[in-house]
């Protein structure tokens, strides 16, 4: 076991998949000398060279297409997205070649290319750089999305998803960055698999759905709860698309009340497709409707108004009493 | 407003040609080809057959048998000229409109008309043909070029015996941001790539002066690379210019922007009506400078072929015209359920549970049918 950050942990996982396989590839901007802005990719292009830790000129969509024709090539890229709100240059190149090309090839082609997008807010930036763009991402059949939430999970996810033979939209809760937590590096074996969300603290009274940064807000609330009698169960979703609907609904049949939680706008967002799902899967179990607690449906505030935008501890609670309510 | 066209003039620009419209050999300073009558034969041989499947193309459309189709007629000698340029290592990254580059590549033409007829997205294996499948959003390919020819430079495969990528892409497309960002990695990465512009003068409705204020080619010196403008109507040309850049790509020279001058004598596609937007005295005055006609009179005029040879081609065009029509029309629809299929590589459980439950549904109906 060893302590580290989300981000080393990011770090030691490409380090190890860039080890293993001599096709995988770092790409994106300021990630080789500068170690990327928020220094993931830190030491890389020192210990594995310019022609695997590539600076790309600045251009999201080159960085995406350029992928594609690596991966064509039989190269395992993993892109690196600034920041959120920079995907949208490169979103043509994601949704119409690198999540349709296996499927336009009669699945002749696999394109393993893995795009990181550091993701959501709470870091005080300005505009642009705290969004939760997974929704757009979701609704895109041929993706896969997934979305970390602490180091163990950052060491092995990354790894997983760069071996995996799908492009992959991984999302890395930025603010989470700094976290430490014991990971263990040691072994390759049991590890939880890809697509499997994880029932992160087990609770009898409310099913409470997160991912990313949200997973430790939903974490704290169900703390705080305990002291109020109400015993709160935490599912990390981890995949977003696809979705482990069978521990979601086992959850939610069992606990009779679901609250999902993000920082994306509620309108549209991740938590209505979860909401639907569950009404259709647990009608019977549903001592209350399913409740969503995300961002309101405006842009992304300036940065002296995050707190009030932003999902908390209190705003989870409040969500909590309303469920009861029912 | 229209923009001043004397800001920023610079000399007309020049073409490559090594074969006139009449059929006359051409000599230019930096391009020559030296090719048998056995080769100039094949290349006249490459041209009817493409047209001819064209033709037949458009017709299975307009009987219904295709949903769509974009003709290449005018554009015969630009794709083989650059086409039979390809060695089998190299790598070409096509538009809709490559069926000539398919031809080249050993694509059956069979398999060009899957998506058109909307059977399919893309009917051939990229691998095995080392042609791309067409890419229908504007300029999107030109990056995917120029990524695999990075590859090729990490393989080390670049130098004595390398290989390089084609990418072809229209005058439209060099307005796309995408063509632009392919332009300027392929220049600082030093990417053995050759952007092969096929100027047909027409992005649907909108004439080149709506993308361009100076010739294309002469694009490439901002982004630090050579370009050239070739006869797109001349086979030996376009076979000489193209083979010269693939040869410097494969070498570790770079990139190079080709711009083949050439016409799109048909509609954009078979959906389109461009008599709305030009005129008929445009298409008249391209006619004249037909790809196939000039290499017919220069055959003849160096007896490189007799009246037996032209009705033999003749009759294998007639030939492969009735066996593309024939296969067409024998091109099965997909199972319902093939719409899961290839979606993901590995086991996605999404499209296992809607997969069961359009079967059950599908399955339904075929009880109701039985019950009958």
């Amino acid at each position: 076991m060893t302590t580290l950050t989300l981000a080393k942990a990011l770090n030691e996982g490409m380090r190890k998949a860039m080890e293993d396989d001599s096709k995988v590839l770092v790409m994106g901007e300021d990630v080789g000398k500068l170690g990327g802005v928020f220094r993931v990719t830190d030491g890389l292009q020192k210990d594995f060279g310019e022609e695997r830790v590539i600076d790309t000129p600045l251009a999201e969509s080159g960085i995406i297409g350029t992928a594609v024709g690596l991966a064509l090539r039989g190269y395992r890229p993993v892109c690196e997205i600034q920041f959120d709100g920079f995907v949208f240059p490169a979103a043509d190149q994601i949704i119409t070649q690198l999540a349709k090309m296996p499927l336009r090839s009669l699945g002749t082609l696999r394109l393993p290319v893995v795009v990181r997008i550091p993701c959501g807010g709470g870091i005080g930036a300005v505009e642009h750089h705290s969004e939760s763009p997974e929704a757009y991402f979701t609704h895109t059949a041929g993706l896969r999305v997934v979305a970390c939430s602490n180091p163990a999970d950052a060491y092995t996810m990354i790894q997983q998803a760069i071996r995996c033979d799908d492009p992959v939209i991984f999302f890395e809760p930025k603010r989470r960055y700094w976290e430490k937590a014991e990971v263990d590096t040691s072994t390759q074996e049991g590890w939880h698999p890809f697509d499997r969300a994880r029932v992160v603290r087990p609770g009898a009274d409310v099913t409470l759905l997160a991912y990313g940064p949200m997973v430790k807000t939903c974490l704290e609330a169900a703390t705080a709860a305990e002291e109020d009698g109400r015993s709160l169960e935490v599912v990390d979703l981890r995949s977003l698309n696809p979705l482990d609907t069978p521990t979601v609904v086992e959850s939610v049949r069992r606990t009779g009340r679901c609250i999902v939680v993000h920082e994306a706008p509620v309108f549209g967002g991740f938590g209505a497709e979860l909401a639907a799902r569950i009404t259709e899967e647990c009608f019977y179990s549903l001592e209350a409707p399913v409740l969503r607690v995300g961002g309101p449906s405006t842009p992304y505030p300036p940065s002296r108004l995050e707190e009030h935008y932003l999902p908390d501890l209190d705003r989870v609670l409040e969500a909590v009493d309303r469920a009861f309510a029912f | 407003m229209t923009a001043d066209a004397s800001r920023g003039a610079q000399a007309p620009p020049e073409l490559v040609q090594l074969l006139t419209p009449e059929g006359e050999r051409v000599e230019h300073p930096d391009y020559d080809i030296d090719l048998t009558p056995e080769e100039i034969r094949g290349l006249y041989r490459d041209l009817v057959l493409v047209r001819r499947v064209d033709l037949e193309a458009v017709a299975l459309q307009r009987q219904g048998e295709l949903g769509i189709w974009a003709s290449l007629l005018g554009q015969e000698a630009a794709q083989i000229g650059s086409g039979r340029a390809l060695t089998d290592a190299d790598m070409a990254f096509p538009t809709y409109r490559e069926h000539g580059v398919a031809w080249c590549r050993g694509v059956d033409p069979v398999n060009l008309l899957g998506l058109f007829r909307g059977v399919n997205h893309g009917g051939w294996d990229p691998a095995e043909h080392n042609f791309h499948l067409y890419t229908i959003v504007i300029g999107s390919q030109t990056l995917h070029a120029v990524g695999y020819a990075m590859g090729i430079q990490r393989d080390g495969a670049v130098g004595e015996n390398g290989a390089a990528t084609i990418v072809y892409f229209g005058d439209g497309a060099t307005s796309q941001g995408d063509v632009n960002e392919s332009f300027i990695w392929a220049s600082v990465f030093n990417a053995p790539v050759v952007f092969f512009c096929q100027n047909n003068q027409w992005a649907i409705s909108e004439p080149l002066e709506k993308q361009s204020r100076i010739p294309l080619y002469r694009r490439a010196s901002g982004f630090g690379f050579p370009g050239v403008r070739v006869d797109g109507n001349d086979v030996f040309a376009c076979l000489a210019v193209t083979r010269q850049a693939l040869k410097n790509a494969r070498e570790g020279q770079g990139p190079m922007l080709i711009e083949a001058f050439t016409y799109r004598m048909g509609a954009h596609t078979t959906s389109d009506d461009p008599t709305r937007y030009r005129v008929q005295d445009e298409l008249e005055a391209w006619k004249l400078k037909d790809p196939i006609e000039r290499v017919r009179a220069y055959m003849f005029k160096n007896q490189l072929a007799d009246q037996e040879f032209f009705d033999k081609i003749e009759a294998e065009a007639d030939e492969l015209g009735k066996d593309v029509r024939r296969r067409c029309l024998e091109m099965p629809d997909p199972e319902p359920l093939a719409i899961f299929e290839h979606v993901y590589a590995e086991p996605h459980r999404l499209m296992d549970e809607e997969r069961a439950r359009f079967a059950a549904y599908f399955a339904g109906f075929e009880s109701e049918e039985s019950s009958r």
